[in-house]
């Protein structure tokens, strides 16, 4: 590992400020992805700038039913938040369903938005890799690629996002805020990981040096009743293969509204919007359920590979959306 | 000059304060065992994979592999040598120890340091993967081989002991009274 300076950042200007002034330097949250990356050598910042003191680390409940969610909020504390878990049930489930007990303890929401892709050649430096090193090629392509996606993928790379928190957070229409040396700035979450394009290695659409400063949730009434499933090789502490965020407000029988994204599909989490589209209006039932499905699949192109991913978010979604369904007319 | 890449800091653990210097690389884990020669902490995969290396830092249970020494200074560490209350052990201890909790006892002292935590998360009413409803009204669940499988699962034991580890984790919750904490909470 490359040696490095360690800083502790007092306040947001001050954490943005000693960025600009180290161009070699990381923002380090809980330490849980770019510690590991470091030791791979993924990474080799020159400096360290510990963001965990800026006072970024409450959940704030907007009166109207909406949530301000700090970046340096840990995982758990996120999950454990009352408030999270009445308004956005499916946002605390899809926290408790990645990594571990420590982990979630350690890891913050920035840092968790900003975790890289778990693909096996983008964490081994002496294989090539467009997004690790651009121009160098895709392994995976031809290669390892059972985990990668299914949606939204260019021949460039085909790594999916690892987030659970963040398919919630697509699912409820996050906004995510930011500061600059240049003052704050905002983003809608869907726009923060760009598509793939032939630029892989361009991971965020944040201005550069950009310390996320909060996530914030609009009041979603529809969320009270949402729920998120993951599918994984293993019970727990695993990423996921397929996973759904789904929300649902049925009236008199008719879908009145729905939210769905994916995760472990597509270089980010995916908003379903081609289904969610099929699903208003509709009758509540299995069969449009799987039509809204296949509407949003439509579009999938599985690799050799990885075929298996479309019939399993498929079944995913109907079955999550059933369950809602059927709690409602309780 | 270049930017230093080393610090003396401080690291307090089981309630003693260490002064050391580190390479900022060194992580907490090495620190312990290497600098502090506090060797029950365990290194298993180095990568976050394993949960061998799991100590409390400000009472949570975190990996020390994953987080920079330097990082950790201001915060109280406790590894598994300072769980115990003096000679008595702790209860959680005590339970692998009755119920063999272990087979090789490798990945044991991760094992005890993520279960005095899941009991007192529990306790504090956090809900888990295996939480049916996560919702505040539905109220706190009862921690039973589900849920502490789940709660636990950050914990890796190569000699497969996990039915004696469910069963301790069980007894010691039983011995601090989460069950009828949880219920009156
Ligand atoms: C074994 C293992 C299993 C896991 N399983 C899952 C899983 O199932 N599901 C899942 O979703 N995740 C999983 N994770 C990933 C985990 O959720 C992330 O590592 C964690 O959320 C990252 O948060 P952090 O605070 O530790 O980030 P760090 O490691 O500190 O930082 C990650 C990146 O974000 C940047 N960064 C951090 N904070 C900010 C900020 N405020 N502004 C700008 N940039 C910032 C850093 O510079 C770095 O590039 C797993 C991790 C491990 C090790
Ligand atoms: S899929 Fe993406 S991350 Fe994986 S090797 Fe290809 S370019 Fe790299
Ligand atoms: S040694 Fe830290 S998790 Fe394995
Ligand atoms: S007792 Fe041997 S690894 Fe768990």
């Amino acid at each position: 590992m490359r040696e490095f300076a360690y800083q502790r950042a007092g306040d947001v200007a001050g954490a943005v400020a000693a960025f600009a002034a180290a161009p070699g330097a990381r923002y380090l949250g809980g330490g849980t992805n770019l510690v590991d990356l470091m030791k791979s050598g993924v990474e080799s910042p020159e400096r360290l700038i510990d963001v965990r003191g800026l006072g970024l680390d409450a959940v704030e409940e907007d009166a109207d039913g909406g949530l301000r969610i700090g970046a340096t909020v840990t995982n758990s504390d996120l999950a454990a938040h009352p408030g999270v878990r009445r308004r956005y049930p499916a946002l605390a489930q899809a926290v408790l369903a990645g990594a571990s007990g420590q982990l979630r303890n350690a890891a913050t929401v920035g840092g968790n938005l900003l975790q890289r892709v778990r693909c096996g050649y983008f964490t081994d430096v002496t294989l090539p890799c467009n997004r690790r090193v651009p121009g160098s090629g895709c392994p995976a392509v031809d290669g390892e690629h059972h985990n990668h996606a299914v949606l939204g993928w260019s021949e460039h790379c085909v790594a999916v996002h690892p987030s659970d928190l963040g398919v919630a957070l697509a699912a409820f229409d996050a906004v995510v805020s930011y500061e600059t040396g240049a003052g704050p700035g905002e983003l809608a979450y869907a726009a923060l990981y760009p598509p793939v394009g032939d630029t892989p290695h361009r991971e965020t659409s944040l201005p550069p040096g950009a310390l996320i400063t909060a996530v914030s949730l609009p009041a979603a009434p529809v969320a009270a009743r949402s729920r998120y499933r993951k599918v994984r090789e293993r019970a727990s502490y695993a990423f996921a293969t397929a996973s759904v965020a789904a929300a649902l407000e049925v009236r008199d029988g008719v879908v009145h509204d729905v939210r769905l994204a994916f995760g472990a599909v597509a270089s980010r989490p995916w908003r379903a919007h081609a289904a969610e589209r099929a699903l208003t209006g509709a009758p509540a039932t299995a069969r449009a359920f799987g039509a809204a499905a296949d509407a949003e699949l439509a579009a999938a192109r599985p690799l050799p590979h990885n075929g298996y991913k479309v019939p399993l978010l498929r079944n995913l979604m109907v079955s999550v959306l059933t369950e809602l369904a059927e709690e409602a007319a309780r | 000059m270049p930017p230093s890449t080393t610090s003396a800091i401080t690291l307090r653990v089981n309630g003693e304060a260490h002064a050391l210097t580190v390479d900022n690389r060194t992580t907490l884990l090495d620190a312990l065992r290497d600098g502090l020669d506090l060797t029950g902490t365990k290194k298993g995969c180095d990568h976050g994979q394993c949960g061998a290396c799991t100590v409390l830092v400000d009472g949570r249970r975190a990996l020390s592999c994953l987080q920079f020494a330097v990082a950790a200074e201001g915060r109280g560490i406790t590894t598994v040598e300072g769980i115990a209350d003096g000679e008595a052990l702790h209860p959680v201890q005590q339970a692998f120890l009755d119920l063999d909790g272990y087979q090789c006892g490798y990945c044991t002292p991760g094992q005890i340091c993520s279960a005095v935590a899941v009991i007192e998360e529990h306790a504090a009413g956090w809900p888990s993967a295996a939480t049916a409803d996560v919702r505040p009204e539905a109220g706190p669940v009862a921690l039973d081989a589900a849920e502490i499988r789940e709660r636990m699962s950050g914990n890796l034991c190569r000699c497969g002991a996990y039915n004696a580890i469910v069963r301790a984790v069980a007894q010691a919750a039983d011995a601090r009274g989460t069950d009828s904490a949880a219920v009156t909470a």
